[in-house]
């Protein structure tokens, strides 16, 4: 069979199973794109490259598969670069697919010609450079093979025009074996071993899980878990529905924004059992005071993040799922005594400390955002996929949305991009057509890729934007509030698009709430209108997120409302 | 760095393009130090040996190993540091060679068992292999009479077989 390299792309991606790419044609990538129509793949024309990549991210969270982007060579390689440092940070599958200049004319400087493998090589799980259509066919595999195994993560692959157009006789290439790449799903027995016994020794247990349970897909077994030891449970950012919001083994959210009793019962914990995190410096704060009475287990498939940043007794590399399963099973003959009674001074503690420092604010006259949040997740069920994009509404997303089940909250966790939520939003409303998809924004953010409301307009995707306007660039605006001053050095937006008319002129709709009482009717009107629609709440322009660990103390050094 | 010990280690590679790039973009992005560093190809065509030494404390270094295997090209890396191991390093010496010093430059040649590879009239070159510390030893009783330039290639280094 004679194929073009083109063809043969076409008819891998089918292969991987691939529906939905989301891409922005080029030069380069013409005979690509000829191709792909032809197929039944779907294609999401986004309005920027950035926006692309992020959908595919929002895509791959919310379906659980791989993301996948086409692009063209040189500009729109490199506004792909945001959206790859976004989901290499948070270990998010994807393979983007780049146009490069034919192979007679890499290093010449030609017309839009960037070595992006160059580029990107510190953002990418891996990334490619196909010389050869001959070789075409055995990268693609690769490429998916490596996003999605191991510790997931994004792959760049490049592909010369002159290798699309190239018509070669097609050979299937095998299975995909890589003698350099071989990541540890099993844990060791000995090692786990060891963590049952940490389990029955402990008096004052946490268990603290993070976005690799989510992407293990092994949630269950880590509530499974929790119940039988009555563990309480604390998650990172990307941990956030990891284990049920609602249940009453539930700490609430670690670090620089988590609740009083999350940071409290992690410095006062005897066993911190930890689960597919990488103890970023956003949970730990002072990295020499945190959980520093406790032994500390850290089961991660990526051993490069045990003890990177924070010794550990036991270290266990292995998948979570595959770790937390043989865990639950070693202890389904075990002893543990009469739990109740042995959990019961913790739990106290931890309920105290739960009853003096809730999460808490004042709904007054003006529209309080966590207010806006609150509401939203009664009236939506806490059922939605809420996608965010960067700063305060993040953070209050995270608060006061509570996430029963994994895959339901997108955020930029790791890279932190504004300009996320709205193309993630459009990704995951693709992967999961049936739900209520909702991008908690902030007037500023929501500005970096605003222009997406063009593809979901076009697509007919009804997605949901909750504006949570309070003029300022409102993370910003808190920290220099907080520790320089009140000197608001230019975060005031002080001009800002209608952003109900601007709703209106991308063919979606829009609605707007001033006043406390009104926030109920919008969000019913808006979440039940068909199509994309903005919500604009207009809200308490000063209002700060707290708990607030100061960067760099102590995670129990909380600034409290 | 205080407790920064010396490290080698050995790498085995896949012999692509961007290998290397991969290697030190890793050490510079993430703040590690590299020393010296040797590519070659091994036996296999398809496998080079990149023999890499670096200063770090045991958290870095074990930090160091596990990014580096980490790298989906690389296909093992080993510590030699801490096992019996066997180094060298090769240094070309271009030397200023005026008549009244050439005979003490020969001595000197001969005690350390290294040789004269090029003969100028005003110098000469001496290739000299051993350990990094002998290369440091020759180099500085060579100094007072006047160094032009070296060429130092780095450390390359293999486990010592049990005897
Ligand atoms: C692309 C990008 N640029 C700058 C920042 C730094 N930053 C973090 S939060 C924030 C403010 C975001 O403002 P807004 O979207 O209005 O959200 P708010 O905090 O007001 O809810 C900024 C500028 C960032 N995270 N991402
Ligand atoms: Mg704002």
């Amino acid at each position: 069979m004679e194929l073009t390299g083109a063809q043969i792309l076409i008819k891998l991606l089918k292969e991987e199973g691939v529906k939905t790419i989301f891409g922005y044609p080029g030069g380069v990538v013409i005979d690509i794109y000829d191709e792909l129509m032809k197929s039944d793949i779907r294609h999401i024309l986004v309005r920027h490259e950035q926006g692309a990549v992020h959908a595919a991210d929002g895509y791959a969270r919310a379906s659980g598969g791989v993301g996948v982007c086409l692009v063209t060579s040189g500009p729109g390689a490199t506004n792909t670069v945001t959206g790859i440092a976004s989901a290499y940070m948070d270990s998010i599958p994807l393979v983007v697919f780049t146009g490069q200049v034919p192979v007679h004319l890499i290093g010449n400087d030609a017309f839009q010609e960037v070595d992006i493998v160059g580029i990107t090589r510190p953002c990418t799980k891996h990334n490619f450079l196909v010389k050869r259509t001959e070789d075409l066919a055995k990268t693609v595999k690769e490429a998916f093979h490596i996003a999605r195994s191991g510790r997931p993560g994004p792959v760049l692959v490049d592909i010369p025009k002159n290798v699309s157009v190239t018509k070669i006789k097609y050979k299937a290439p095998g299975p995909v074996k890589m003698r350099s790449y071989n990541p540890t799903c099993n844990p060791n027995k000995r090692q786990l071993q060891k963590v049952l016994e940490l389990i029955k020794a402990a008096e004052r247990p946490v268990i603290f899980a993070g976005g690799g349970v989510i992407l293990s897909k092994a949630p269950e077994e880590l509530t499974k878990l929790a119940k039988r030891t009555q563990i309480p449970v604390t998650t990172t950012l990307m941990g956030l529905g990891a284990f049920p919001g609602t249940d009453p083994l539930w700490l609430g959210m670690i670090g620089m924004h988590g609740t009083y009793r999350a940071n409290m019962s992690t410095a006062h914990c005897d066993l911190f059992l930890s689960v597919g995190v990488r103890f970023d410096d956003r949970v730990t704060g002072k990295t020499d005071t945190f959980a520093s009475q406790a032994k500390i287990v850290h089961i991660d498939i990526d051993p490069t993040s045990i003890r990177k940043n924070i010794p550990v007794t036991v270290p266990v590399v292995g998948d979570c799922k595959c770790t937390l399963e043989e865990l639950n099973r070693m202890l389904e003959g075990v002893d543990l005594g009469d739990l109740d009674k042995k959990r019961k001074p913790w739990l106290d503690q931890i309920q105290a400390w739960k009853d003096t420092k809730p999460l808490a604010y004042e709904q007054k006259d003006i529209i309080k955002p966590q207010y806006v949040v609150e509401k939203l997740y009664e009236l939506t069920e806490g059922k939605a996929i809420i996608t965010t994009e960067v700063g305060q509404n993040q953070m209050w997303a995270a608060q006061y949305y509570h996430f029963d089940k994994p895959n339901h909250f997108i955020t930029s966790g790791g890279l932190g991009v504004m300009g996320f939520g709205l193309p993630a939003a459009i990704g995951a409303q693709l992967a999961c057509p049936d739900h209520i998809v909702v991008d908690v924004a902030g007037d500023g953010s929501i500005q970096m890729n605003i222009q997406e409301m063009a593809t979901a307009v076009q697509c007919n995707l009804p997605v949901k934007v909750v504006i949570l306007n309070n003029g300022y660039l409102g993370m910003v605006r808190q920290w220099q509030q907080l520790f320089y001053d009140k000197r608001y050095a230019c975060t005031c937006m002080e001009h800002a698009p209608d952003f109900v008319k601007l709703a209106e002129a991308y063919g979606a709709s829009g609605f707007r709430a001033t006043k406390p009482e009104e926030v109920e009717s919008v969000l019913k009107k808006g979440l039940s209108t068909p199509g994309p629609v903005i919500m604009d709440f207009v809200v308490e322009k000063e209002e700060c997120v707290y708990p607030m660990v100061p960067a760099g103390a102590p995670i129990t050094e909380m600034l409290l409302v | 760095m205080l407790d920064a010990d010396k490290h080698v280690l050995s790498i085995l590679v896949e012999n692509q393009p961007g290998v290397l790039s991969r290697i030190s973009g890793l050490f510079s992005g993430r703040g590690f130090n590299i020393e010296s560093l040797c590519v070659a190809v091994t036996t296999d065509p398809t496998v080079s040996r990149v023999t890499l030494v670096t200063k770090a404390d045991q958290m870095i270094i074990e930090q160091i190993k596990k990014q580096l295997n980490k790298l989906i090209n690389v296909i093992k890396v080993h510590e030699l540091t801490g096992s019996p191991f066997v180094e060298r390093e090769m240094v070309l010496i271009k030397v200023h060679a005026k008549p009244e010093h050439r005979a003490e430059i020969l001595r000197t040649v001969d005690i350390f068992r290294c040789k004269v590879v090029d003969v100028g009239a005003e110098h000469y070159t001496i290739e000299v292999t051993g350990t990094e510390e002998k290369l440091d030893a020759i180099l500085s009783l060579l100094k007072p009479i006047g160094i032009k330039e070296i060429a130092r290639t780095g450390v390359i280094a293999l486990f010592r077989e049990p005897k």
